[in-house]
């Protein structure tokens, strides 16, 4: 029997940029042209001020450990406990949830304010998912 | 809303709570909503308006045989009863309804007629924290409790002391679940489920129901119950995505919710006698008090590990145990206002002596949602 796998997205017509975007490699936020607040999770329209003018961007990919769990039990399908569920704060002013690799799952490793970088990972050949770890240098 | 034109006169809750292998959901919202016409002298029939949560108003009507005139379906998680409150005192002074039935029950432990919970796939949710792990509110409702530790210098001893003062209420509590006495260190040496947060700082599973009728306060007084009158009330809503809250170090929805029952209720918060905030986990005490403006955040942890809402301190909080010692079905709002009601009527095991104003404040999913009532018993 297959191993239960991991939640795996499903795009709508509103976030498919975003997940085409993770499958190129990129991190796409979307930006307000009219008043430029850069916004996430995705959506045709600035939940600012309003505006239908919205554009997708690059993002740096950068950003800082802002919280975390190490959940120990129930752990969801697909992972192994203990793991961390972080919530990474991108340079460009949005916050997000992923989980952190590359770096031991405990409180000693995972400090907050971190600076973390953005890692791809593939589920299957439509779905990429974000991942973060520890930045270099 | 204007101050006291609204009573409670009925509340119970499930003749049994804990663990209630013999009932599905629907016959706990029953039995609740039995015992509050039993409590307030009234039928069924008496009952014109109706609101529910997670069931549906029209199961639930049909089900005790209820034809409302006004109805409410307000499904924001365990605040939802909070919400209803509010919402059927206005329907009640606009005279859309009379005499209004609130019912919550859940089969949390044995899970007999409950749906499961899901999260679909398109959702933001699925798509934007489903793939992360978060399974359940455990993995869920601390992630934010580390940045509000650092922000606000609160410390994992006075986390584990919510869990320890709270288990002092309950022990005073015969329908309590837990009620041995705990310590920090009982607390911080607890199985690790989701760290920072242990198994004692969790609330508990359990099965279990409850129900409040509320009518106009002119006709409160021919009830066989002392009444207990809505004085404020707020309510708010935030983001059901615990990852999007605008911060970590204070919940938008208690802030916009907590101090619009203060305002409407013209009282400030050396006049409350009673608190209860609602405590799926530790960390929501310490929340609340701030974000209702009772002290800085920073104070809260330290307020509450002094002692002062301990049994004979200065602000009695939670004292019928909390969702961490009492009860917990998993949408605990409806045992907050339980408590509350209690100790305006003078009755709750606990009872704090001649309090006279009891503030209730309720979150629904992982700070998705806020409401507050204000009670008092004095017209």
């Amino acid at each position: 029997m297959a191993e239960p796998a991991r939640a795996k997205p499903k795009p709508t017509p509103e976030t498919q940029h975003f997940w085409d975007g993770t499958k190129a490699g990129e991190l796409r936020l979307q930006r307000c042209d009219a008043c430029a607040n850069v916004y996430f999770p995705p959506r045709p329209f600035c939940p600012s001020c309003a505006s239908r003018k919205v554009s997708v961007f690059k993002a740096s990919g950068k950003g800082k450990l802002y919280s975390y769990v190490i959940n120990h039990r129930p752990a969801a399908p697909g992972f192994t406990p203990p793991y961390a569920i972080a919530i990474v704060e991108l340079d460009e002013g949005p916050r997000m949830m992923s989980n952190i690799i590359d770096c031991p799952q405990t409180p000693e490793a995972l400090e907050l304010d971190m600076p973390l970088e953005v890692a791809f990972e593939a589920l299957d050949d439509k779905i990429t998912l974000p991942l973060f770890r520890p930045a270099k240098g | 809303m204007r101050r006291n034109q609204v009573a409670v006169v009925g509340a119970a809750e499930t003749t049994e709570l804990g663990v209630i292998p013999n009932m599905s959901q629907i016959q706990l919202h029953a039995d609740a909503a039995l015992n509050a016409i039993a409590d307030a002298g009234l039928k069924l029939s008496d009952i014109d308006g109706f609101a529910t949560a997670v069931e549906t108003p029209q199961q639930m009507a049909h089900y005790l045989g209820i034809t409302p005139t006004w109805v409410d379906g307000t499904s924001v998680g365990g605040c939802s009863f909070m919400l209803h409150v509010r919402h059927a005192a206005a329907a009640i002074e606009a005279g859309l309804c009379k005499t209004v039935l609130i019912t919550h029950a859940e089969s949390g432990k044995s899970m007999i007629g409950k749906q499961p919970r899901f999260t679909a796939p398109d959702s933001l949710n699925g798509q934007f924290e489903s793939p992360f792990g978060v399974y359940g509110p455990p993995s869920m409702f601390p992630i934010p409790v580390l940045r509000f530790m650092k922000t606000h210098g609160i410390t994992h001893e006075q986390l584990a002391m919510v869990a320890v003062v709270q288990r002092e209420w309950a022990a005073k509590n015969p329908r309590a679940t837990m009620k041995d006495p705990i310590t920090v260190a009982d607390v911080l040496n607890s199985r690790m489920i989701a760290y920072p947060f242990r198994l004692l700082q969790c609330c508990l599973v359990t099965d279990g129901g409850g129900a409040l009728i509320l009518t106009s306060a002119d006709r409160a007084k021919d009830f066989p119950q002392k009444p207990v009158y809505i004085l404020g009330t707020g309510e708010s809503v935030e983001t059901p995505m615990v990852s999007q809250m605008k911060t970590f170090d204070s919940s938008r929805a208690f802030k916009v919710a907590g101090p619009l029952a203060f305002k409407e209720a013209g009282i400030t918060h050396k006049d409350v006698d009673h608190l209860m905030i609602y405590d799926a986990f530790a960390h929501l005490p310490l929340y609340g008090l701030g974000d209702l403006g009772f002290m800085p955040h920073e104070e809260t942890g330290k307020f509450i590990a002094d002692g002062n809402t301990r049994p004979g301190g200065k602000l009695p909080l939670n004292t019928n145990g909390g969702g961490l010692s009492y009860m917990h079905s998993g949408m605990y709002g409806m045992y907050a206002l339980q408590e509350s009601v209690r100790q305006m009527r003078g009755i709750a095991p606990a009872q704090v002596p001649n309090a006279k104003i009891s503030v209730c404040h309720g979150v629904g999913g992982m700070f998705a949602a806020s409401g507050t009532i204000i009670f008092t018993n004095e017209r």
